[in-house]
């Protein structure tokens, strides 16, 4: 059965993507923030995922208000990139798979949630950001991604807790699939960010390390919040902690966190990186 | 969402605020192509009549008045798109809709580390 080795949070900042184009890593507004990835990676490669599951939102590349789903999969050999409209540059296509999006598709909607299903997807900053951070150089072709989409620009929007069920139900559906992949979950965006109204610049390190903490082994102390519980808590962009609820909902049994850290400010945004191994992960000496 | 007003300084992009915004939105979201925003910088006020924004949401833009756009409508992920026509990035739309310098709002975001 396919296995999954793990979830990895991170932020998704376009600042971050503009900043690795520049070759900005070690100048010092940016060093602690990328000095914090070389251990989640080197534990990345050592585990050797075929697959990864990718929660992100869409900014507005592929999804505009004429059709926005709640939740949405990409079932496609390829997904390209595109321009966002702001200069960030355009990355190489990422690489898809299908059998085991299908294989989701199909679990999902047993389990009741009626995703939307898209054969072609352009995808955006939310998730190029994220890959390019775990595989600098564009080094990313050979994992092949999963891309699932979630609304975090419109209300209403899904509730944490459905967040949550969402990711288990995809959990459950890649610990059912018959084949003997290893795949690695990725939650993204986050944490407390505000970029809109004259509250503007709004972070809030306290809920932020709170939410860090929980999200280990007490995460329903997080999904009993409400979204307008996260837009006051974490500001209007916060509710992007769905996605690392997600993340956390695919994962199970007993888990070993290996990393964790928080910068703040980057961009406008408190930026945090969490690493959650499960017992399928192979150990490291 | 009756509950917007609770939080001062926010304004909830709901489904009757996405309505109000659409033409404003979609305008923005063309911005995604090259010749979108090649052609409104051209002329702005024809590129503006073209998706039909309201009177209100011309103003806004005319005026480049962020808070302005929210209030008719405007979702951010779109305005940003807008704000890169106009070379600005997140921290300088931060200080124009908090009345601050780019470089106090800069401050500001550090500041938030204190508390």
């Amino acid at each position: 059965m396919a296995k999954i080795l793990g979830g990895i949070a991170t932020s998704h900042i376009p600042a971050i993507g503009v900043a690795m184009d520049k070759g900005l890593e070690q100048t010092p507004y940016w060093k602690d923030f990328f000095d914090a990835y070389p251990p989640v990676r080197e534990w990345l490669y050592a585990q050797e995922p075929d697959i990864a599951v990718i929660f992100y939102n869409d900014h507005g590349l592929e999804f505009f208000h004429d059709r926005k789903p709640t939740f949405a999969i990409g079932a496609a050999a390829q997904y390209e990139n595109a321009d966002e409209g702001w200069g960030i540059a355009e990355i190489p296509p990422v690489t898809g798979e299908t059998e085991l999006s299908w294989h989701i598709v199909n679990q999902l909607i047993e389990d009741e949630f009626d995703i939307t299903v898209c054969q072609e997807m352009k995808v955006d900053h939310g998730l190029t950001v994220p890959l390019t951070l775990m595989w600098p150089g564009h080094k990313y072709g050979h994992i092949k991604v999963i891309p699932i989409a979630i609304n975090c620009e419109r209300h209403p929007m899904p509730k944490p807790s459905r967040c949550f069920d969402f990711g288990k139900a995809i959990g459950d559906a890649i610990r059912s699939y018959s084949g003997n992949q290893k795949v690695v979950i990725f939650g993204t965006g986050g944490l407390s960010h505000q970029l809109d109204g004259q509250r503007a610049g709004f972070i809030n390190k306290p809920f932020d390390l709170y939410c860090m903490d929980k999200i280990v082994n007490e995460p329903e102390a997080l999904t009993k919040f409400t979204n307008f519980d996260l837009v006051e808590q974490a500001g209007s962009q916060g509710v992007e902690l769905n996605m690392w609820l997600a993340m956390r909902g695919a994962l199970q049994g007993t888990l070993t966190e290996l990393h964790r850290s928080y910068h703040l400010p980057i961009s406008n945004t408190g930026a945090g990186l969490q690493l959650l191994a499960t017992s399928d992960a192979a150990m490291l000496i | 969402m009756s509950q917007v007003s609770h939080i001062p300084g926010n304004i909830m992009f709901d489904g009757p605020m996405a309505t109000k915004g659409y033409p404003l939105n979609k305008m923005c979201y063309s911005f995604n192509n090259a010749n979108g925003r090649k052609a409104f910088l051209a002329n702005e006020d024809d590129y503006c009549e073209k998706f039909g924004l309201s009177v209100e949401q011309k103003q806004a833009v005319k005026n480049r008045d962020v808070i302005a756009m929210l209030e008719a409508g405007g979702s951010i992920y779109y305005l940003a798109k807008f704000a890169g026509i106009l070379g600005l990035n997140v921290q300088d739309v931060g200080g124009l809709q908090t009345g601050m310098t780019t470089d106090e709002f800069k401050a500001f975001l550090v500041q938030q580390g204190d508390k």
